[in-house]
């Protein structure tokens, strides 16, 4: 299945990565092949099954309900370190409203 | 006797004994690391002054005998995705270079709880996304067995520092076959639990209904101690199994009589190396040998594997890599305009080329008119996937027996630039993380040219006991002459 050079803009886009030219030609025939690929699964009958997004154990899944109480979270300065620009009590980004 | 040459759970045993302390161990570990990693590239970064103060308090509590756990002062490396308080961590990724995440993951405090000596975090494709360890934005790892050839992947360097006798075990995490694959590629032993059976928390995700947390060793005995120490619940990973975790270790050397492996005529079809076969089916044959019945079986949907797989693991990266965004941590990219251009100008010069490849496939799978065609159904053909082992299993099968990788360890270059090639590596591995199901790899013997190969076991959800009886019953009755790769001898 081929793939257009618009289409990978607008994914790239909901995706927030700026592609290169050269990046664009290149996934759009790459992302082609692998659609190829992908499309013999438009052959399996997959009438009346249950898609199956959740392999894990069911008891862990009813553990996952708990109690909502305040505990402890990371220091806020230990967090703040990573971050590539901060002013000591939040991120800072580039301006979002001009 | 170089105690840091045995397997880990031979080691463990001299450790018990006396025979062997902690320091002693980590010493010949570095040392030989020094010597060989040049070469191997495991290693992104060592641990040592943590390495070597966590070692001498091993020392002590050995000499006491008071042992925090069987695996008290064994050295181990971790996968360069597990968070270590205050250690990089980059998953591989130049996006997260200079991360030093201030927390453990839980598996991290488990094996510290447990007296083992962190030595240093191991090279990986980025996020995991890979099966030869070339797609690391901090270049290869090699294979100790020939350095031309790489040792597999993502967790390629947990498996070539096993392999390599740099650390006696390792973790890694599978997401697509990422432990058995290199284990294989490598001549180590590599499991990959039960979905939920280890804590994810803390982990850098790839493919969070798929990824799971598992050892690499030498011998099984060392991959059951490691299990043993890392499994359980966690109330920090929602998905994790309240099951009570068995003492792994104990119930190995149990007889297999009256066990029945299914060998599914899928998985010895077109594209099989025939060395790799042989020698798979010498493995069946070993079992055999030990009391197992062997009975053909058909896994029918296993040929759609893959393509369900790269449908639902790059959705779920998709989603799960919109947090690199350069504002929190990790890399940034200077001089952009607004928001926007700051997360596009960080994504585009912060993620290699595989990732955006699976970030965009993942978003197409998603974006609005194709959900239904491509994710929903990829959901449904992985229900038909577990549907099927789930025949097996209550049709007798205890265990699939089948070869890991189609092949043996791939020359450096040789599919980097084609990616659906690269794929098809994990055509035997990807069916159970579809269907949560526990796999090891174990050697089973090498080609006529010395590379290693790889033999597939495959078990019932949450039977990873059975799995390492059946797994240390083969590497009893193949005795594989012991070798070490030319690196190590050299």
């Amino acid at each position: 299945m081929a793939i257009d050079r618009q289409t990978v803009r607008h994914v790239a886009r909901l995706a927030r990565l700026a592609l290169t030219e050269e990046e664009e030609k290149r996934t759009a025939e790459q992302l082609g092949h692998v659609l190829d690929y992908i499309e013999r699964l438009e052959a399996v009958d997959v009438s009346g099954v249950e898609p199956l997004s959740f392999a894990g154990d069911a008891s862990a899944a009813e553990a996952a309900m708990r109690a909502d109480e305040v505990r402890p979270s990371l220091p806020r300065d230990a967090v703040l370190a990573q971050s590539p620009q901060h002013d000591g009590s939040a991120f800072l980004v580039p301006r979002i409203i001009e | 006797m170089n105690a840091s040459l045995l397997p880990l759970g031979e080691l463990a045993r001299a450790l018990e004994r006396g025979e062997a302390r902690p320091s002693a161990v980590l010493e010949e570990c570095l040392a030989r690391t020094a010597r060989l990693d040049g070469r191997l590239h495991a290693f992104l970064r060592l641990t040592d002054a943590e390495a070597r103060s966590s070692a001498k308090a091993a020392d002590e509590r050995r000499a006491r005998k008071a042992p925090l756990s069987p695996i008290d002062g064994v050295p181990i490396g971790l996968k360069d995705l597990f968070c270590q308080e205050g250690v990089e961590t980059t998953a591989g990724s130049r996006i997260l270079q200079g991360y030093a995440p201030p927390y453990d993951a839980t598996v991290v405090r488990k094996l510290r709880e447990a007296g083992a000596v962190l030595v240093g975090k191991l090279n990986m494709d980025e996020f995991a996304m890979g099966s030869s360890t070339e797609n690391s934005a901090y270049g290869p790892t090699r294979n100790p067995w020939d350095l031309e050839r790489t040792p597999g992947g993502s967790s390629g360097g947990s498996a070539a520092a096993v392999a390599a006798r740099l650390v006696p075990g390792t973790l890694g995490t599978d997401t697509g076959g990422s432990i058995r694959q290199p284990a294989a590629l490598t001549g180590v032993v590599g499991l990959k639990p039960t979905y939920g059976r280890v804590s994810r928390y803390g982990i850098v995700a790839f493919a969070s209904s798929l990824d799971q947390v598992g050892p690499v060793a030498q011998d099984v005995r060392g991959a059951a101690l490691l299990l043993r120490a890392i499994a359980g619940h966690d109330p920090n990973d929602q998905t994790s199994s309240l099951r009570p975790v068995p003492d792994y270790a104990a119930a190995l050397e149990m007889p297999v009589r009256g066990l029945t492996l299914g060998v599914p005529a899928e998985y010895f079809g077109d594209g099989l190396d025939p060395a790799v076969e042989k020698s798979v089916r010498s493995a069946i044959s070993a079992l055999e040998r030990e009391g197992c019945a062997v009975k053909p079986i058909s896994l029918p949907n296993s040929p759609h594997a893959i393509a369900a797989y790269y449908l639902v693991a790059t959705a779920e990266a998709s989603s799960n890599l919109a947090r690199y965004d350069g504002v929190r941590y990790g890399y940034r990219a200077p001089e952009a305009r607004s928001l926007l251009d700051l997360y596009e100008k960080t994504r585009a010069a912060g993620f290699g080329a595989e990732v955006k490849r699976r970030i965009l496939l993942g978003t197409y799978a998603l974006s609005a008119g194709y959900y239904d065609a491509y994710y929903l159904r990829a959901q449904k053909i992985r229900a038909l996937i577990r549907r099927d082992f789930d025949q097996a299993f209550s049709a007798g099968v205890d265990a699939v027996a089948s070869p890991t990788s189609p092949w043996p360890a791939f020359r450096l270059g040789e599919k980097v630039d084609d990616p659906l090639a690269m794929y098809l590596n994990d055509i035997y591995t990807v069916p159970a993380n579809l269907a949560g199901l526990p796999g090891i790899s174990i050697p089973s013997g090498f080609t006529s040219s010395g590379l290693p190969i790889g033999f597939q076991l495959i078990g019932r959800p949450f039977e990873e006991a059975n799995l390492l009886r059946l797994a240390r019953a083969a590497e009893r009755a193949l005795a594989l002459p012991h070798r070490l790769p030319p690196l190590v001898t050299s």
